[in-house]
């Protein structure tokens, strides 16, 4: 990755998004699409760095793995959806990109309950006794 | 990497030929063969597109998904 090189490239495909957009907006549409594609590949292997270094800080902190596996998850339903959701929302499918919001949260709300069945219980754990003294 | 970033160009190319295409297609009379010069050319970049979303997907898959 190189930002110069990122930034170049953005400017390159809206160059060539505005001259698309008069003749045919499907190919400036798929033009977006595939720059949007391309940076977030060139990050890949960046993100890939920073979140072996947060799993390797877990792991000396001695945090049970499954709570790592389910945030990184989490942070994994997050970019994809916000991806598909801008995606709709370039193509002028406002509602569209609204439901992939929607489903992307739901998705998110699902994987994160053990960790609130989680919480619960140890809430539960610490109360003396429910509806006791 | 190189390769992807072609594609951009490459897509962009495609959709400037065929815009000349279909305007010369237009000015001959031909409305109809225009209208299969755009959807063919709109097919064969979706397929390159989705290759690459698919590409995209099962990275992002690799490093967040599965540890």
């Amino acid at each position: 990755m190189d930002i110069l090189q990122i930034a170049g490239l953005g400017l390159a495909a809206t160059f060539l998004v505005l001259v698309l957009k008069e003749n045919n907006p499907v190919f400036a549409l798929l033009v977006t699409l595939v720059s949007g594609v391309v940076i977030f590949l060139m990050l890949v292997d960046q993100i890939r760095l920073v979140l072996d270094m947060l799993r390797k800080m877990a792991e000396s902190a001695h945090v049970n793995g499954v709570y790592v596996a389910t945030i990184l998850k989490i942070i994994g339903i997050a970019y994809i959806s916000e991806f598909g959701a801008q995606m709709a929302r370039d193509a002028g499918q406002g509602s569209l990109a609204g439901k992939i919001e929607l489903a992307g949260k739901i998705a998110i709300l699902v994987m994160a309950i053990p960790i609130l069945t989680a919480i619960v219980e140890t809430v539960m754990h610490l109360l003396p006794e429910v509806g006791g003294v | 990497m190189s390769l992807d970033v072609n594609t951009i160009f490459q897509i962009a190319g495609i959709g400037i030929i065929v815009a000349m295409i279909q305007t010369v297609l237009k000015q001959m009379g031909k409305d109809d063969w225009a209208q299969w010069v755009t959807l063919i050319g709109f097919v064969v970049i979706l397929y390159m597109a989705a290759t690459m979303i698919d590409n995209l997907f099962e990275r992002i898959k690799n490093v967040f998904l599965f540890m």
